[in-house]
């Protein structure tokens, strides 16, 4: 398996066995306990992304040739590759942040090609950014209160009639409720009323983390979650992302990192100038020669 | 910063921690303030002072007014928002010449369309919401700097088209070369072109002193009588009384729910960075018309409680110069702060707008009381400088001062973006939401509960 990515155009080898449009409803997040993350290793899940022949030019450089992957639901998918090897414009075209040139994206089997940023994430794929973007001048609270898909106060009608206020207010006091126990949950609920702004570099990567979440979504794409945070605040991440995956969460995690994709990841995508390289669990990768040769050095 | 801290503990706590009575007390005390300059002046130019520091305690606290509420509007699109949006003037105007054309007699010069007022104003409302929403349309592509011109362009064409003789309608006959009545589907109307448009709204408070309620106004005008105080000023003062007591807390209503809203926190985040909104789901193009069309509503509204009353207008009141002093006065209140907004209004009307005025008007009415005659006016600098006589040095001054009003305000600008950027009451906490949000349910406060459910039970389903 480990060296079918390389034509990067060819179809991926995963799919053969897996309907294209399982249907994710059955999966509750809630109820996904670590017995079926067990079994999850031996019998195929669902494809929440699949990635065909993806392409993304920039002027006469071509950042991604043709790549094809896919993401198992409930899986933390790691995806490599040194600089400029595409990660950062592949994540940049399924989250519609770049139209592809060519190639589709699908999403619970459903295209998402080429829609704007927010149709995506109201889909349930939500993203955090490579250098963390929070909203400085609003506290740590309104991030979080941001981020909950469809609220009744977001209607400019709703917000300013009296009658209808009131409905948004009680909508608000619910989700004030979830707020703070995602802060809680990240730990940093001392912060709740700081400016984003004046949080520490580590401490955004947290509250970017908690925001996504806050979007309820199915599958989140991090990109680069543990660049610039301290080992303590990086294994604490880790932790979280660990017990999200536990819950049914599905991860794409983009680092650069080596070691901390080898030691975390279930399955592991590596980009090189733009194409697929390989493609595999953290063994397969390890034994690639084409993956030592281009990324990892001689000491992997 | 200590200084500041200790002018602050100095204030009553009222005034730090309650808002409306912030506002109160700022514009009494500026009302009173003119109140006083202007019966000194009228003392020193031996004129009736009760009714002149009424006139100018009523004519500061309007300008204070229409100023905040036009800060308010702006500060939604760029407080919030982030929109940058120079063509405030432009929307005024749309606002009040719409309105005009609307109401305007069908026979009169140029014809309007004979609308009641009323509904006039409610047509220069949403006139100015569409244009509004109309020039948004670009928002959505480009950037802040690049939007900004794309709007003061915008105004300009506004104000440049109601100057157009091709649609004035100051030729009616039909059969002439010069015909320039707009006709749009049977309804004619022209904008007047450079000789401007009647208004057909004086004071909207009319009915108390000519109509139903008369009794009412009698009594006022008697009572200002009794005091001295003529009844153009009573009646004026009733209007100010109108913008000041009604429309002032009604705008400000308006903006601060729409602020303490998801709303408001979605336009917020558009401010700060709107790949963050759209990357959390939001439709922030939607967002962006819904928030310009407001403002620009509120804008239009503002110029016909403003210019509409006037009885007259030309196009060239609605030039860029508005928009500036909007804008200044939304950055000294601090942009993003309603409260700033109303604050910066009225601070720009007293100090920067009519302070050095009345400053002027003051020492030349000290300088006559106390010399008898008038001060010097030396032709030009140079020759107040070298006539080396302080009178002259200060006649110059005042002479001067509607030039120099502008090198002050520049001057103020410059201390303020220096010394303190986001203005009086910039950078303040004013969390977007409707509820408190440092309000912390008591659940989630025993140590050790893990902080689990959170992220799988999201959303507002679970009420």
């Amino acid at each position: 398996m480990s060296e079918q990515g390389e034509t990067g155009g060819g179809a991926a080898p995963v799919e053969s066995n897996v309907p294209d449009d399982v249907d994710l409803d059955d999966v509750d997040p809630e109820t996904a306990d670590s017995s079926i993350e067990e079994s999850a290793k031996t019998v195929p899940r669902g494809l929440p992304l699949r990635v065909q022949n993806l392409r993304k030019t920039f002027g006469g450089i071509t950042a991604v040739d043709g790549v094809s992957f896919e993401v198992e639901e409930g899986s933390l998918t790691g995806l490599i590759g040194p600089n400029g090897a595409g990660k950062s414009t592949t994540f940049n075209c399924i989250t519609g942040v770049h139209e592809p040139d060519s190639g589709t994206i699908l999403f619970k089997g459903e295209e998402i090609t080429g829609q704007r940023p927010h149709e995506i994430a109201q889909k349930g794929l939500v993203r955090t950014f490579q250098i963390a973007r929070e909203l400085e001048e609003m506290t740590v609270l309104e991030n979080l209160m941001l981020a909950p898909q469809d609220q009744e106060g977001e209607k400019l009608t709703n917000a300013i009639t009296p009658g209808l206020r009131d409905q948004v207010k009680r909508d608000e006091e619910a989700i004030r409720e979830d707020v703070w126990e995602m802060l809680e949950f990240f730990e940093i609920d001392h912060l709740a009323e700081e400016y984003a702004g004046n949080l520490s570099g580590g401490q955004r990567k947290l509250l970017e983390m908690a925001r996504a979440l806050m979007t309820d979504p199915e599958m989140l794409l991090l990109d680069e979650p543990f660049a610039g945070v301290n080992p303590t605040l990086e294994e604490k991440l880790l932790e979280r992302i660990h017990e999200l995956t536990d819950r049914g969460y599905t991860f794409l995690l983009v680092e650069h990192d080596m070691d901390l994709i080898m030691q975390n990841c279930e399955h592991i995508i590596v980009m090189h100038q733009g194409d697929l390289l390989a493609e595999g669990t953290a063994e397969d990768i390890r034994n690639n020669e084409q993956v030592v040769e281009a990324y990892l050095g001689e000491d992997v | 910063m200590s200084i500041r801290g200790r002018a602050r503990s100095a204030l009553p706590d009222a005034l730090t921690e309650d808002d409306t009575v912030l506002i109160a007390v700022l514009l009494l005390c500026i009302g009173v303030l003119y109140f006083l300059i202007g019966g000194l002046q009228a003392f020193l130019a031996d004129a009736t002072i009760v009714n002149a520091a009424f006139q100018t305690f009523q004519s500061i606290l309007f300008l204070s007014g229409v100023y905040a509420i036009l800060a308010l509007a702006l500060n939604l699109h760029w407080g919030y928002t982030g929109l940058f949006n120079i063509g405030v003037a432009g929307f005024m105007a749309v606002g009040v010449y719409t309105m005009s054309i609307l109401a305007g007699s069908p026979d009169g010069l140029p014809p309007g369309l004979g609308l009641p007022v009323p509904v006039a104003v409610l047509g220069g409302v949403l006139a100015a919401a569409i244009v509004g929403g109309i020039a948004a349309l670009p928002a959505l592509q480009l950037d802040a700097d690049y939007f900004a011109i794309v709007t003061v362009g915008f105004s300009e064409i506004i104000r440049l088209t109601l100057l157009a003789d091709t649609f004035s309608g100051t030729v009616t006959d039909p059969s002439s070369s010069q015909y320039n009545v707009v006709n749009l589907f049977g309804l004619e109307f022209g904008t007047g072109g450079g000789r401007g448009i009647s208004t057909p709204i004086g004071n909207p408070l009319e009915f108390l002193f000519d109509g139903p309620l008369q009794p009412v106004g009698d009594v006022l005008v008697s009572v200002g009588d009794a005091i001295g105080i003529i009844p153009q000023v009573v009646e004026a003062t009733t209007y100010t009384a109108f913008i000041v007591l009604l429309v002032l807390p009604a705008y400000y209503l308006l903006v601060q729910r729409v602020g303490y809203s998801p709303f408001g926190r979605v336009l917020k985040a558009i401010r700060e960075d709107e790949l963050v909104a759209q990357s959390l789901g939001k439709d922030t193009r939607l967002f962006k018309i819904k928030v310009f069309m407001l403002g620009s509503g509120l804008m239009g509204l503002a110029g016909i409680l403003w210019y509409g009353t006037f009885g007259y207008v030309n196009p060239n009141t609605f030039r860029p110069l508005v928009t500036f002093y909007v804008f200044t006065a939304l950055i000294v209140g601090g942009s993003g702060s309603n409260t700033g907004s109303v604050v910066g209004g009225a601070v720009f009307a007293a100090l920067l707008l009519q302070g050095p005025r009345r400053l002027a008007g003051l020492i030349n009415a000290g300088a006559q009381y106390s010399t008898g005659g008038s001060l010097p006016e030396p032709a030009n600098f140079w020759v107040a400088l070298t006539s080396l006589d302080p009178l002259a040095w200060l006649g110059y001054l005042v002479t001067q001062t509607p030039n120099l009003k502008f090198v002050f305000l520049g001057a103020v600008l410059v201390y303020l973006m220096q010394n303190r950027s986001e203005g009086l009451l910039g950078h303040r906490k004013e969390t977007a939401s409707s509820v408190d949000l440092s309000e912390r349910p008591a659940s989630t406060n025993e140590p050790g509960k893990p902080g689990g459910q959170a992220a799988a039970t999201g959303g507002e389903s679970d009420e």
